[in-house]
């Protein structure tokens, strides 16, 4: 994967497939103290200790059409290629959590990349299902709760209307810039 | 600044529109593979583009969703688009550039874009 927000997109999945109706997803990021974390937790079916160490196994997969899975190995990869850690921490009937640490100033790090764009296709392509989706940086952090949208949208009006796409990506974007540094309200 | 207060104005126009939209069996469907293999091999700007293209004819009746992985994960990013009474068609090795004209002759016009369909590289 050239972005980890394409890995983050590709695992994220795996929680809609678990039937997940919360997906929450965390990044954390600091240049100060070289590090970015992200979170991935979801209230979807859970995995048996077994299942969970099968699934950072490549030949192993859930799916039918091929013998093997690759998105959680890619994205365990790309953290410990850092020099950071990753784990999984799964309840049966009650969810799991994914964590990545990356060391960002790693020859190995890839770029975070278009994490805005990975969630807008996240909430357009899943409106039934919410996500909350949080960034901080050294310079501040925002929230993006579709369960706060809903609220206002009422029960007619689907999240992946395209007006309300629209605004989701320009809230991303103005909100990323001001935690990036960049322009300020 | 996106404020809340303009998203409750986004909703009070949408309802507006929301009857037309709602439930149409006739709406057609353009299914975007965005398994690992699909997005390793750029699927998520093919979407966009679709999603983009779309919003700019103000095509209504055309939902764009995402699929898993069909197996031809050499071909990917695969999208394949189904308009009810025809057959699916399957577009092989999606580009960003390729959306415009799929979207113009297949989905408006309905000519499919024989060069980009998976029968064209088999």
């Amino acid at each position: 994967m050239r972005e980890l927000s394409l890995n983050v997109m590709d695992v994220a999945q795996n929680s809609v497939t678990a039937k997940a109706s919360l997906v929450t997803i965390i990044v954390k990021e600091s240049d100060k103290n070289d590090f970015l974390d992200i979170t991935i937790k979801d209230n979807g079916c859970g995995m048996t200790k077994e299942q969970v160490q099968n699934v950072i196994d490549p030949f192993f997969t859930t799916r039918t059409t091929r013998k093997v899975g690759l998105g959680v190995p890619l994205f365990k990869m790309a953290a410990e290629q850092t020099g950071g850690s990753f784990s999984i921490d799964s309840t049966l009937d009650v969810g799991t959590t994914l964590f990545a640490h990356f060391v960002k100033s790693s020859v190995d790090m890839t770029p975070l990349g278009d994490i805005n764009s990975t969630i807008k296709i996240l909430i357009q392509c899943n409106p039934d299902i919410d996500f909350v989706f949080s960034h901080s940086t050294d310079n501040g952090e925002f929230t993006l709760s579709t369960i706060e949208l809903r609220e206002i949208l009422g029960e007619d009006v689907p999240l992946n209307t395209p007006d309300v796409l629209e605004w989701i990506g320009g809230f991303l974007s103005e909100q990323s810039n001001i935690i990036y540094g960049g322009a300020k309200k | 600044m996106k404020s809340l207060a303009e998203l409750q104005a986004i909703r009070d126009k949408a309802k507006l529109e929301l009857n037309m939209r709602q439930e149409n069996p006739n709406a057609i469907r353009v299914l975007v593979g965005m398994a690992t293999c699909g997005i390793a091999a750029g699927a998520r700007p093919v979407l966009n583009a679709f999603t983009e293209e779309i919003a700019k004819r103000n095509l209504q009746d055309v939902t764009i969703t995402q699929t898993g992985c069909i197996g031809i994960c050499q071909f990917e990013p695969v999208v394949e688009i189904e308009i009810p009474g025809e057959d699916k068609v399957t577009y092989v090795k999606m580009t960003p550039e390729k959306v415009a004209k799929v979207v113009n002759d297949h989905i408006v016009n309905r000519n499919v874009v024989t060069e980009y369909t998976i029968g064209a590289y088999k």
